[in-house]
């Protein structure tokens, strides 16, 4: 099928595949999936700035999905979502900042390149550790415990005293988050949760839930279910601006993201309703390849010199 | 195969075909009325295409859900 905004002629087929699939992932773990969509649209053809922009538009439609499924399942929590987004725009443009910055240097690609690998590494190491530590503990608690429905929600993590250390710091304004089942906690620091979130988004491109959503479960100690839903809501804010930034730069092709999002549609709602039948450490495990298949891309990038 | 998984999978393939009829109709409805408008929109007035396009995805997002919520419960509603 020929798009005429971008020049494009690609399968509407593929596009809704690539899309159910990236459905899933999103509304199971709660990431744009920009590190599967991005070179799965270079793939067919696509040029790199409209696979960029198309991307962040369609992650707003299957990240509305998602979300409305999550919110049915009590999955998100509006308050901390809509205090996060600040921190994301404004994490978004300093992280937009210093990549103009290394461009005038000169050496943006490998500075990106290898920061992001160390980064990717580093979340699918910690999280490894973490999960695996609190599964084995539980299991010694219970052998018998079983999972199922909401019994899943009930999060634990080996990581959990440094979130409650946190917690308790008291710097003022604190702020409450009945929702999460946070008592009480900074806002600061959930400004400076987003903000890295962000900034790594701008600065690594994507939605960057792969760092929020671990950052929220293990630095604000909001369970795993209630930080995938909470993380899908806080992206549609942040993509949707991202989308109307790249689309008056001309870079984004609606109907192609539309036709995704057909497909998308269908894999948000069967990502978002598996995450009821799954325990946190368990969604965390599962999390641990992602970062791993964002750092493969890189590393090929980087030693072939193709951009996907 | 447990009775329970059997049932949900009979709902989910039900689901799929009605929602593959009802996506191929909007996709020729929709797409191809729309195709024309959004490219010269695109190419003259940037900003309404940038609030149009997030229009968009939005609203089929938010049909989409709908749909597919409604032919869940639709379909559950009638093997229970």
């Amino acid at each position: 099928m020929f798009f005429p905004i971008s020049g494009a002629h690609i399968s509407p087929i593929y596009l809704a595949i690539v899309g159910f699939v990236i459905g899933i992932l999103g509304g199971f773990f709660g990431v744009g999936g920009s590190f599967i969509a991005g070179p799965a649209l270079r793939l067919v053809g696509l040029d790199w700035n409209f696979a960029v922009g198309t991307d962040l538009a369609h992650i707003v439609g299957k990240s509305v999905v998602a979300a409305k499924r999550h919110r049915a399942l009590g999955n998100v929590d509006l308050r901390l979502g809509l205090v996060m987004a600040f921190g994301t725009f404004a994490g978004a443009e300093a992280g937009a900042q210093l990549i103009q910055m290394l461009k005038r240097a000169g050496n943006v690609n490998l500075v990106v390149s290898i920061v992001s690998i160390i980064v990717y590494l580093s979340i699918s190491a910690f999280m490894l550790w973490e999960s695996r530590k609190t599964l084995k503990s539980q299991r010694g608690r219970s052998s018998r415990a079983k999972v199922k429905g909401l019994t899943a929600k009930k999060d634990k993590s080996a990581f959990g005293h440094v979130s409650r250390a946190i917690q308790r710091l008291k710097i003022w304004p604190m702020i409450s988050l009945p929702t999460s089942g946070v008592k009480a906690i900074s806002l600061w620091m959930i400004l400076l949760v987003a903000f890295v979130g962000g900034f790594f988004g701008g600065f690594l491109g994507g939605g960057a839930g792969y760092i929020r959503m671990p950052s929220m479960v293990y630095v604000l100690g909001v369970p795993t279910h209630l930080a995938v839903g909470t993380d899908l809501f806080e992206i549609i804010i942040s993509a949707s601006y991202g989308t109307f930034s790249h689309a008056i730069k001309g870079n984004v092709d609606i109907l192609i993201a539309l036709v995704m999002n057909i497909g998308a549609a269908i894999g948000a709602q069967i990502g978002a309703i598996a995450t009821q039948y799954f325990a946190g450490p368990k969604i965390r495990l599962a999390f641990v390849p992602l970062p791993l298949i964002g750092a493969a891309i890189v590393i090929y990038t980087l030693v072939s010199g193709h951009k996907l | 195969m447990t009775k329970e998984t059997a049932r949900t999978l009979r709902a989910f393939a039900i689901e799929l075909a009605i929602y593959a009829l009802l996506v191929v109709a909007y996709f020729f409805l929709v797409l191809h009325l729309l195709g024309d408008w959004l490219y010269d929109l695109e190419r003259q007035h940037r900003y309404i295409y940038a609030g149009v396009a997030i229009l968009l995805i939005i609203g089929q997002a938010v049909l989409l859900e709908s749909v597919t919520t409604f032919l869940i419960r639709m379909i559950r509603g009638r093997s229970e």
